[in-house]
């Protein structure tokens, strides 16, 4: 096992440096750079020479093979240099948005595994009964529905509920405190993205729990589990679900690893000052370090987040081993 | 010695009172309370936080009330257009025919960390924005073109000799981002303010929590006796419009200091009655059309004039007021300034003709003359929702009036700019923003010298008419020449086109007092006036 993780983290290098030979490429093709953006779109007039001077400062007049060396070299040393944009160093700058997206994707995890599994698992037991309707129909809107949307229409919702209840409306706080600073602020703030994005992510896993257990369900040794007598919810709790949570398990990882980066209109909804924000400013200000430092980032959680799952394989079904 | 464009100026007051309004605020002047923390949100961040190199109001609203500046505009004066001291003890009168003003900085201002601020720090500030060192960018380098040299007299006078005597000297002072900075600091490192804050305004810099917010304190020490009134503020950065409404109506924020469509105003004032104040003004930014000088058949002066003939200024006012941030019909200057055309003089140019079939039918005349009757052409816009691509659209429409169909090509700001740099378009919608109302500078933008005048083209009796118009000490000359540039720029050669000028709308929380509205969305964000009746 040792090994095989060994291997895989190995095995990451090549991914890392194609992800950055691609995303290096990528951001120079987008037209317009940082210097143009920062200095030269106030709408007044602008002296050419404060731009050069800034493309010289930034390393920008450099052949983009050096910049690209210079890349690469900063990934290999840990150092991800400065933003472009904020001069600030990129460690800080990503270090205080990766807690708050770290939380919302721990929160929106925790409430579609509480949501998708029970109801996939009911759905399956009483197939094609008005019980699997429900639930069907309830994960089929949650995989309609934009959680954006669905975002928008909680924060519409607090705010004529509360109007309505208590005369002044109230909306959720939109500056982040964390958790150990103020429990009930942070929870108060966090609680409707992890709710919106949650339910969701939960539809996917409830229709793929819920798959997976008709499967499972209909094997052979669920079948003589139940001729032995074994209790029925013996039987679905420690059989059937067990196996059956392999491809829950999957689309967790994936969905987990994507809510690190990914939230990027949730984000803007409720204004948190998270990782998908921060993608799409460094992107749109053409912050070249800062994008790329994001994407090295992103690629490594979903690397990671993959290995983390073929672990937890192993651990739910002892059949599978990694040795070789 | 008078300054120059002084009776302009004393005009203009009561021209811009008029312009401004505002509603649902109690008439009876009430007795600032002090105490509380201002929470405001802001659509952008800074990309630095000196004030020197940058341009955006995202650096204006939540850094501005860390800073002192020289001179500014009365923060208490609604028309935002008297000019008083901040540092200086008082407004000094030109002398050497209105080339020389001499200023005398205060004794009583201090830094943050206790240090004084004395007339080198003053010197170092300016000679930093006006003739910054190999390395430092200063954005308003350009505007400081008439001094020739900044020098400190005594022990606490600063003197700065023009080259000569301009009337858009002060209102270039007065600019918002012209922040004192300490001399001993900049001779550490000129860059130093990029990342950090140490001012003497009237609150004290606490934190930045990058992407989130901005918090002040305040400074107890505070120059001007009894201010700021609040104990704080919170600038919170929020980039969507609707985010920024929501706050608003559910008190996370009090106000939004750039400007909101009429419909958030509407929506906010139909949820939340009186709770809610409304201040509006004309807004000193217009969206323009600039055509490509260098592209054919754009060369030719009839179609730039036919693209500008077959727009309806007057009907487009009346429609696109409901729906966007755009209001006024004016030409090159600020409506309602003493140097701007009134309405019978822009009558008579191309385009804001009062007869719109008049105008279309001399579009089609000039496009058939040109060859183009059927012009195809792309304009390329801003992917900007207010105004740009309501603007945008409604162009198309009235282009297509005169039989000219053009496509909408909406671009991210970063490609847009690469476009407009490169010449990489046919027509373009493109903005022209300014702070203090200084239409001798202002109207630098249309010069075909100016690093952001993107139509590439050259036009020497225009240059010679802004030179004239800058160096003229009489004010009727200098109305005078002020319409024959706009004349030239807008109508003889076409070389921009105005759209309609920007309405600034503000809705904030009545609880929140003593702020006033100002034609641009970089003034008056210093807050020491700013209190809390709650």
């Amino acid at each position: 096992m040792l090994r095989y993780v060994l291997k895989r983290l190995l095995l990451m290098i090549p991914t890392l440096l194609g992800a950055a030979a691609l995303v290096f490429l990528l951001m120079r093709l987008i037209p317009g750079d940082v210097c143009v953006l920062r200095l030269a779109t106030g709408g007044g007039s602008m002296d050419p020479t404060v731009i050069n001077n800034c493309r010289v400062e930034l390393g920008l007049d450099q052949p983009y093979l050096v910049q690209f060396l210079a890349f690469i070299k900063g990934l290999a040393t840990f150092d991800l240099g400065k933003s472009m944009w904020t001069g600030r160093p990129i460690v800080n700058e990503v270090g205080l948005r990766f807690q708050l997206s770290l939380q919302v994707a721990i929160m929106a995890t925790l409430t579609a595994v509480l949501i998708a599994i029970p109801l996939g698992t009911i759905s399956a037991v009483k197939q094609n009964t008005w019980i699997d309707y429900v639930v069907r129909a309830f994960s089929i809107a949650g995989v309609a529905m934009p959680s954006f949307w669905l975002g928008i229409l909680i924060i519409l919702g607090i705010l004529i509920t509360s109007k309505a209840w208590f005369g002044q409306p109230w909306m959720p706080p939109i500056k982040y405190v964390p958790l150990w600073v103020d429990p009930f602020y942070n929870l108060s703030m966090l609680i409707w993205p992890a709710l919106a994005t949650g339910y969701r992510y939960s539809a996917v896993a409830t229709r793929m729990t819920r798959s997976a257990m008709l499967e499972v369900l209909r094997e052979d040794y669920v079948r003589t589990a139940r001729a032995k007598g074994v209790f029925r919810k013996l039987i679905v709790r420690r059989h059937a679900l067990r196996n059956a949570l392999l491809p829950v398990v999957t689309i967790i990882g994936i969905e987990f690893a994507f809510l690190m980066g990914g939230l990027v209109v949730t984000e803007q909804v409720f204004n948190l000052n998270g990782l998908g924000k921060l993608f799409v400013e460094s992107i749109s200000n053409h912050d070249y370090n800062m994008t790329q430092a994001l994407v090295m980032m992103v690629v490594a959680i979903f690397a990671f987040t993959n290995l983390v799952v073929d672990i937890v394989y192993a651990w739910l079904d002892p059949r599978i081993r990694y040795s070789r | 010695m008078k300054v120059q464009c002084s009776r302009l100026l004393h005009l203009l007051p009561a021209a811009l009172l008029l312009a401004a309004s505002t509603s649902g605020e109690p008439a009876q002047a009430q007795q600032p309370k002090k105490g509380g923390i201002l929470k405001f949100v802001v659509p952008d961040e800074p990309p630095s936080f000196d004030g020197h190199r940058e341009t955006t109001f995202a650096l204006a609203h939540p850094i501005a009330p860390f800073y002192s500046t020289l001179i500014r505009i009365d923060p208490e004066d609604k028309t935002a257009q008297n000019y008083v001291c901040d540092t200086c003890t008082e407004m000094p009168k030109p002398t050497d025919g209105g080339k020389s003003y001499a200023f005398k900085i205060r004794k009583d201002v201090k830094f943050h960390d206790g240090k004084p601020v004395t007339v080198a720090d003053v010197h170092a500030t300016f000679q930093r924005i006006i003739f910054p060192p190999q390395g430092v960018s200063s954005a308003r380098k350009e505007q400081f073109g008439m001094v020739e040299s900044v020098t400190i007299s005594g022990d606490d006078t600063l003197v700065f000799k023009l080259k000569y005597p301009s009337g858009a000297f002060i209102p270039a002072l007065a600019n918002p981002f012209n922040f004192i900075y300490a001399k001993a600091t900049l001779d550490k490192d000129q860059h130093w303010y990029e990342k950090n804050v140490m001012g003497s305004g009237p609150f004290i810099f606490e934190t930045h929590e990058a992407g989130a917010l901005v918090k002040g304190k305040r400074n107890p020490n505070y120059h001007h006796a009894g201010k700021p009134y609040l104990d704080g503020f919170e600038a919170i950065f929020a980039k969507t419009q609707t985010l920024r409404v929501q706050a608003i109506r559910g008190d996370q924020a009090a106000a939004e200091f750039r400007g909101l469509p009429p419909k958030s105003r509407d929506d906010l004032v139909a949820a939340l009655g009186k709770d809610i104040t409304v201040q509006e003004s004309d807004w000193n930014c217009v969206l323009l059309m600039t055509p490509n000088h260098s592209r054919k058949p754009f060369d030719d002066v009839r179609v730039r004039r036919a693209l500008s003939l077959a727009v309806d200024r007057w009907g487009g006012s009346k429609d696109l007021s409901k729906i966007a941030i755009v209001k006024s019909v004016g030409g090159i200057v600020f409506p309602n300034h003493p140097l701007a055309a009134k309405k019978e003089e822009l009558e008579k140019l191309a385009g804001y003709w009062p007869d719109i079939n008049k105008s279309r039918a001399e579009a089609k005349k000039l496009l058939k003359e040109a060859g183009v009757s059927d012009l195809k052409f792309t304009l390329t816009n801003r992917a900007v929702d207010q105004p740009y691509t309501i603007v945008g659209t409604w162009l198309l429409d009235q282009w297509k009036q005169v039989g000219v169909t053009a496509e909408q090509k909406m671009e991210a700001t970063g490609p847009f700019y690469a476009s407009l740099n490169a010449g990489n378009f046919d027509v373009a919608l493109e903005f022209n923003c300014q702070s203090v109302v200084n239409p001798l500078s202002d109207t630098s933008k249309f010069m075909p010298t100016d690093g952001a005048q993107y139509g590439k083209f050259q036009d020497d009796e225009l240059v010679k008419l802004h030179n004239a118009m800058n160096r003229t000490a009489d004010e009727a000359e200098q109305r005078k020449l002020m319409r024959a540039y706009e004349k030239r720029v807008l109508d003889e050669q076409a070389h921009n086109l105005i759209t309609l000028w920007w309405y600034r709308i503000i809705p904030h929380r009545s609880y929140m007092k003593g702020w006033n509205i100002t034609p641009s969305h970089y003034l008056n964000q210093d807050l020491s006036v700013v209190w809390l009746d709650k």
